[in-house]
């Protein structure tokens, strides 16, 4: 059987694809897995998205807890004799993946961008070394659990005529002995960098946050209207939110023009900007390493190059 | 408080060039290093010995070179290290299995550190992993830690929001790279590390007859072939030039 878990419903719907794409391969049923309070609503959506079954975990639990999470998941796999463990890869999902990994003791892949069976075997590439590999991992033993991005995989298309069962069953769990006292909701702008077309990104180049509306003014006039950013700048400085945040951690990119101004170009954001169509730089430093992996780059300061070049595009577009 | 540091050597991935006869990346010959973010892990270490007192040991799974390695981080401020040479083969199940087996012989612990992910593939699994192994709570992406006798609390960048969490000893805490600065030792730190022990404990001596669950069976390079254009002339000429150059391209509007 194929488990599919995840705490985002979109990613759900994209793992459900390749996973019950995977349970045919096998000649077994896919498992779509809903841990909280039973939700027929999405029960049968996921149904609708390929799910030939849902399994529903009712539980005390009130929110996401690793452990715990990590526990039910555990019970879930051992009654069901899973063969594969599909959960989505955001911060959740990785901390989840990896305990349960421990605690089945087996194999686990993080961020895996394509997944199939070669020579019967369950295999899977991920990007590592910061983008420069792509490693092709094989299971040789069962049960295996792999993690996925969203937007890796495309979701089936809906269809409400799609039937499954749906199962529902009281699990208890040990409660864990941390404790969550506070949840901050930051504040998130709702940008989409992962489907921009143009992007003009800031890094610790800029002295201040009031600052980035240089970098606001030449996306509008690109019409791209999307800003990225570095980690120190989201995660350091938060001046932007992480929604904002591009590379190795924060998000991967491919637009068909990436603006680098005050970024260095360590390997880590590089990472998240290697799709990119025409990749420009700015930075006043002619040795900073962004100049090598940009097609065209300007050598001098943002502050004077910015507006310049903010009005010779609007310039040129007329 | 006794404080166990994973940390692990890798190669510096920056430097990795792709053999184009062979699509291959060359990781042989370039410099290797502590991954960064467990340089991170080590300076809270610190941070909470400084506070509560006790004991910091570094355990790694590596080469037989990553002693010198491990001598960074005694240098700056851990007490003993470990070195478990990587058995012939290994994967995750294989490291996450000896980094559990050496904390359950060093016995007495209440925090273990670790870094989000390392630099060179970038799992953030064998925190949680090795959480899950010895079934101790786990705190993840913690930004910063407040470590007092009894509990710590932690604040956790998961994005979005930010999570408070509050745990009992032993933990298992996987910082990020904000979470602090590491200290860069002094020559005397350097020198006084050298009479510093670094224990050899095998794999077998841990944990007999592993098997790796996931094998590698390929390695493809990727490279990233850019026109490398620098406009070094007159501002005003250079943003010509440039914008030229991105018409053309099509890619203005
Ligand atoms: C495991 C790991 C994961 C990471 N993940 C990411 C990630 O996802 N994304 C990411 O971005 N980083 C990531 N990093 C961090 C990364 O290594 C770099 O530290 C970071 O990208 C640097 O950000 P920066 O370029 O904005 O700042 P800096 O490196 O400080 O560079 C600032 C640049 O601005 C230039 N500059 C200064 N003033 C001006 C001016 N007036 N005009 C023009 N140029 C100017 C300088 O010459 C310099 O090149 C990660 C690191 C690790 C270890
Ligand atoms: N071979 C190793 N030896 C010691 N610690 C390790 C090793 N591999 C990973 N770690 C620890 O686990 C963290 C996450 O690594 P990874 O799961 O590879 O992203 C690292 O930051 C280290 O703290």
């Amino acid at each position: 059987m194929v488990l599919v878990y995840s705490d985002n419903k979109k990613l759900t719907f994209e793992l459900l694809s390749k996973g019950s794409e995977l349970s045919k391969d096998l000649g077994k049923k896919s498992t779509a897995v809903i841990i909280g309070k039973s939700d027929d609503t999405l029960a049968n959506e996921y149904i609708a998205y390929g799910a030939d079954n849902v399994f529903v975990a009712e539980t005390v639990v009130d929110s996401f807890k690793a452990e715990e999470y990590a526990e039910i998941l555990e019970k879930i796999v051992k009654e069901t004799g899973t063969e594969i463990i599909l959960i989505g890869s955001n911060k959740n999902g990785k901390e989840l993946a990896s305990r349960l990994a421990g605690k089945l003791d087996v194999g686990c892949i993080i961020g895996c961008t394509n997944i199939y069976l070669k020579d019967k075997k369950l295999t899977a590439e991920r990007v590592v070394y910061s983008g420069n590999a792509i490693a092709v991992e094989q299971f040789n033993s069962k049960p295996g659990i792999l993690t996925v991005s969203s937007k890796v995989f495309d979701p089936l298309k809906k269809d409400d005529k799609r039937k499954g069962d749906i199962v529902k069953k009281k699990i208890e769990t040990e409660k864990s002995s941390s404790k969550v006292l506070k949840v901050q909701e930051a504040k998130t702008e709702g940008v989409n960098v992962e489907d921009a077309e143009i992007i003009v990104s800031c890094g610790r180049g800029f002295k201040s946050k009031e600052d980035i509306k240089l970098a606001d003014e030449l996306a509008d006039v690109l019409k791209g209207k999307t800003i990225g950013c570095s980690r120190p700048i989201a995660a350091d400085l938060k001046w932007m939110s992480e929604d904002h945040w591009i590379g190795l951690s924060g998000h991967k990119v491919k637009p068909k023009l990436y603006i680098a101004t005050g970024i260095s170009g360590q390997i880590q954001h590089i990472a998240g900007i290697r799709d990119s169509g025409v990749i420009v730089a700015i930075n006043k430093d002619a040795d900073a390493l962004i100049f090598k992996s940009a097609d065209y780059g300007i050598v001098g300061d943002l502050y004077e190059v910015l507006p310049k070049l903010t009005a010779a595009i609007k310039d040129k577009m007329g | 408080m006794n404080i166990i540091v994973c940390a692990k050597q890798v190669v510096d991935a920056s430097e990795i060039k792709i053999d184009s006869s062979t699509n291959k990346p060359i990781l042989e010959g370039i410099s290797k290093k502590i991954s960064d973010i467990d340089k991170n892990a080590m300076e809270e270490a610190i941070k909470i010995k400084d506070k509560h007192g006790g004991k910091i040991t570094v355990v790694t799974v590596g080469s037989a070179d990553a002693k010198e390695r491990i001598k960074e981080l005694l240098a700056m401020g851990a007490d003993e290290g470990i070195l478990i040479p990587y058995p012939d083969k290994y994967d995750y199940h294989v490291v996450s299995t000896l980094l559990a087996e050496a904390i359950k012989k060093i016995g007495e612990y209440d925090i273990v550190l670790c870094g989000e992910a390392s630099t060179d593939l970038f799992s953030g699994q064998i925190g949680p992993k090795v959480a899950g192994l010895l079934n101790i709570p786990q705190i993840t992406y913690a930004q910063s830690v407040d470590a007092e006798k009894d509990n710590v609390v932690a604040e956790r960048n998961m994005g979005e929001k930010s999570v408070t969490t509050e745990s009992s000893y032993p933990v298992l805490i996987t910082v990020t790279k904000e979470i602090n600065e590491p200290r860069l030792p002094s020559l005397m730190e350097i020198l006084g590390a050298a009479n510093k022990p670094i224990n050899d404990w095998s794999a077998d001596s841990l944990a007999g007859g592993l098997e790796p669950k996931i094998e590698t069976i390929d390695l493809k390079g990727v490279s990233m072939e850019r026109k490398n254009i620098v406009y070094k002339d007159s501002l005003d000429e250079s943003i010509g030039k440039l914008v030229d150059n991105l018409a053309k391209e099509g890619v203005l509007g």
